[in-house]
């Protein structure tokens, strides 16, 4: 591709990007603190760091959808000031965000054409910006069809649709925002494979992520972000996975879970071909038979979005069984209403936290007794007894670490990690016979992440059965005994974690169906 | 009469009838359609209906020139969206509310000017109907395509404002589906976050949305008092401002779909005046009643639910997602 100088804004190309002393401050955090970050055309900068230590935030101050409170950013060594999203488009800059910008209603060509003027305005000229896709797709590899509605897309065709927005408008400069995140292990190869491309051809690219191998394996160069302020800038090639990870927490951190071995006993919770449908009638899970037994922790991996969440809100019981049954201990349960699940010795902690798993305007104390407060000790008749609810309260917070000012704080003055923690205590002071877990660390500091993993151990070696649903395949595969990896709602296959390979998941999470002799061994 | 010849012209009539009566619901569910597709919902249409009514007779009243009033209408019209704009984008207040506010106000305000400049309910002449003679063309002949049998006396006998009411649907059609400003505002309902970070200008795009569709409101009003009926009352527009918001949803928000509730509205509508005229035994209320009762069970099949703007009445605001 022949480099071009001027961008279609006719501004000169980005050579490099530089941001100095970037201030942002929020009500009571200071997201970002004198952050000096910079960027080279050809090169691929990792910007590394947990949730909160500024990195989305200083991002949307580079697109202009923050106003920092001090710093300047510098194109090729001359200030601009970026007021907002168009501002930054017109400099060259193109960002992929985490979550999607995409109008799930509109087709890839309009997603691709808003905002931009057309040849024959006032008239869209749909026809020529299908052909401009279909030349970057070749370029770049990047398969789309620009007819195709992107309701109808996969997950890793739309983020193709988010690259192809920004090297439609010229972008020189590309912020990738957690890209991997929902992605199949191949597929991460194929984007890398784009974004090495990118590179080669003269972009300057700023790659987020809290994956160390991915940033070992992708970036020329990584900066750390900590408690909004920047601990270094390394050349990638010069450190390795403990380094960043220390430099990304602050002290050494165990990154390799020991799984000791354990011998499994009796089957704690069966699904027997188990079907359920949405609101419309489509099927979200099809005859999905799995068995999770005592001392064991079963792996449910997938990309995002082929029924895991059902899976998990069926055997909770807040979602309906259309065909099929489910045991707990032997027991027949399905659709038995959640407070009888609980009654049954199910624990649930909910994907989402904030919404399904805590009420965030209520107390720690209160939040802790959840589920539990019509019962004895903590209510006696109709009155609560504050007594031995702060008691509890107080065993808890110390037992499970919950890092909070005191027991009557406001749960939504918590951090994501202490929050998750909470639940966690919350779910297993229930003495649970089974405990699903979904996305148990998501969004939790690498810390609490470590506190949660040893928590599932520790549980397992005392006997708890656990279903473990996760996006992230290295928690996965870091806990899990066995792994079932699941498809458009259906079960592709069930492994043993010793004896698969990454390979292997990935096939399956993108819709490719193992033998059904490993299907057997589960029914 | 034959009784055969007078089943034709009752069914003339009701034709006729309908297509005019559907001219106010036209302006304005279109217009309201524009504000809801940028994730507006404007429940003041009935409001500024009312004051479009009567600026436009008061103008016409005055002046003696429809155009003039025509205009009247249409700027009060836009003016009032104006207000919701600013009340709704900018403040980004509670959208249901501030719609009723607008209403009560539009409701009280006709009212109040009526009582002080008027007093008494007056008439005017109102746009003169359309006959297409040929003599309009040079032709020395007393024809009119309009004294076409059938045909003609349905479609060939209206004002402009009737004619400009349905040519607004394909307009309004090819504005959404084939510019790039109505590819902005399908977006900007859908996903304002994509919008914004696409540099469109969330704010823009429903000003004028919510501005044209008050504007559209206006001339709603004005079809009224000086096209279908020629005075000026209190409240004359009787619901029907409510009504073009439920033809929006009923007409999933296209303007095909809301061209096909106009119509059946009108012609229900159509239908209940020659009841009465031909004095059937049916309280009129019955009649009165049967649009709204249409509109609740049309509202309830829940797959229109998925054709809603994904962010109608949500205020945006960046960087949130």
């Amino acid at each position: 591709m022949a480099k071009n100088n001027l961008l279609p804004s006719g501004l000169p190309r980005i050579e490099s990007m530089e941001m100095r002393g970037i201030v942002k401050r929020f009500p009571g955090v200071l997201a970002n603190d004198h952050v000096d970050f910079d960027v080279k055309a050809g090169e691929i900068h990792a910007l590394l760091g947990e949730n909160g230590a500024g990195k989305s935030t200083l991002m949307k101050i580079l697109y202009g959808l923050y106003q920092p409170n001090a710093g300047e950013i510098l194109l090729n060594g001359q200030p601009i000031h970026i007021h907002s999203p168009a501002d930054s488009i017109r400099y060259g800059i193109g960002m992929i965000h985490q979550h999607f910008m995409l109008v799930d209603s509109l087709t890839v060509a309009e997603n691709v054409a808003l905002g931009l003027k057309s040849s024959r305005e006032p008239r869209l000229d749909l026809d020529r910006v299908t052909t401009r896709i279909r030349e970057l797709s070749k370029n770049y590899g990047l398969q789309v069809d620009p007819d195709a509605y992107v309701s109808q897309l996969a997950v890793g065709q739309q983020q193709r649709v988010e690259i192809i927005k920004a090297l439609y408008r010229g972008a020189a400069l590309l912020v990738l925002d957690e890209p991997t995140a929902v992605l199949t292990p191949q597929e991460v190869d194929d984007l890398f494979a784009i974004l090495r491309q990118m590179a080669q051809d003269g972009h300057a690219l700023i790659f987020i992520s809290h994956k160390l191998h991915e940033i070992l394996d992708l970036t020329d160069r990584v900066t750390v972000l900590r408690d909004g302020k920047v601990i270094g800038t390394r050349l990638t090639a010069e450190v390795t996975k403990e380094d960043l990870a220390r430099m990304m927490v602050g002290r050494d951190i165990l990154l390799e879970r020991v799984r000791p071995p354990a011998t499994v006993g009796e089957v704690r919770l069966k699904l027997d071909r188990v079907t359920a449908v949405n609101d419309d009638g489509a099927p979200v899970l099809r005859n999905v038979s799995l068995e999770v037994r005592s001392s064991e922790i079963v792996g449910v991996a997938g990309v995002s979005g082929n029924g895991q969440r059902q899976l998990a809100e069926v055997i909770a019981g807040l979602w309906p069984v259309t065909e099929g049954r489910i045991f707990l201990e032997g027991r027949e349960v399905t659709n038995l209403p959640p407070a009888e699940m609980l009654e049954a010795g199910l624990s649930y902690i909910p994907e989402e936290r904030m919404h399904d798993g805590a009420l965030k305007e209520f107390s720690v104390a209160e939040n802790l007794i959840l589920q539990d407060h019509i019962r004895e000790p903590y209510s006696k008749g109709i009155f609560l007894d504050f007594r031995h609810i702060a008691r509890h309260a107080q065993e808890m917070i110390r037992k499970f670490d919950i890092k909070t000012p005191s027991q009557e704080t406001p749960l939504k003055n918590l951090s994501g990690g202490n929050i998750q923690k909470l639940i966690l205590a919350r779910e297993l002071a229930r003495k649970p016979r089974v405990l699903i877990a979904a996305q148990p660390t998501r969004g939790v500091d690498i810390g609490a992440t470590e506190y949660i993993h040893n928590q599932l151990l520790q549980q397992r070696a005392e006997g708890l059965a656990t279903l473990l649903i996760s996006e992230d395949l290295d928690e996965i595969r870091a806990l899990s005994d066995r792994i079932i990896v699941m498809f458009g709602g259906e079960i592709m296959g069930i492994v043993d974690n010793d004896q698969t390979t990454v390979e292997e998941l990935g096939l399956m999470m993108a819709g490719e169906k193992k033998d059904l002799q490993s299907l057997g061994v589960a029914r | 009469m034959s009784g055969e010849l007078s089943v034709l012209a009752i069914i003339v009539g009701i034709a006729h009838s309908g297509l005019r009566l559907a001219t106010p619901y036209l302006y304005a569910a279109i217009g309201e359609m524009f504000a809801q597709r940028s994730g507006v919902l404007n429940l003041g249409v009935e409001g500024i209906m009312l004051m479009g009514a009567y600026s436009g007779f008061f103008v016409t009243f005055k002046t003696g020139n429809l155009l003039l009033g025509l205009l009247a209408a249409a700027t009060v019209g836009a003016l009032m969206g104006l207000a919701m704009a600013f009340v709704s984008v900018t403040l980004q207040a509670q959208q249901g509310i501030s719609g009723i506010g607008l209403f009560m106000f539009g409701l009280g305000a006709s009212s109040l000017l009526f009582k002080t400049t008027l007093g008494t309910v007056e008439g005017v002449e109102g746009f003169p109907e359309l006959r297409f003679c040929l003599s309009s063309l040079g032709l020395n002949s007393n024809y009119c395509l309009s004294q076409i049998p059938i045909l003609g006396e349905i479609f060939l006998r209206h004002n402009i404002l009737v004619y400009g009411a349905f040519a607004l649907v394909p307009i309004a059609w090819w504005v959404l589906n084939k510019t790039t400003w109505g590819l902005s505002i399908r977006a900007v309902g859908q996903n304002p976050q994509a919008a914004d970070s696409l540099g469109v200008s969330v704010a823009r795009v429903r000003y004028v949305t919510v501005t044209l569709g008050g504007m559209l409101a206006g001339i709603a009003g004005a079809s009224l008092s000086i096209s279908l009926l020629n005075i000026f009352q209190e409240n004359m527009t009787n619901g029907q401002g409510f009504i073009a918001v439920a033809l929006v949803y009923f007409g999933s928000w296209a303007p095909l779909g809301v061209l096909a509730g106009a119509m059946l509205f009108s012609l229900v509508n159509a239908l209940q005046l020659w009841v009465q005229v031909l004095g059937l035994n049916i309280p009129s209320d019955v009649a009165v009643m049967l649009p709204y009762l249409l509109t609740i069970i049309t509202l309830a099949f829940p797959f229109r639910r998925a054709l809603q703007p994904a962010a109608l009445t949500k205020p945006f605001e960046r960087g949130e997602s």
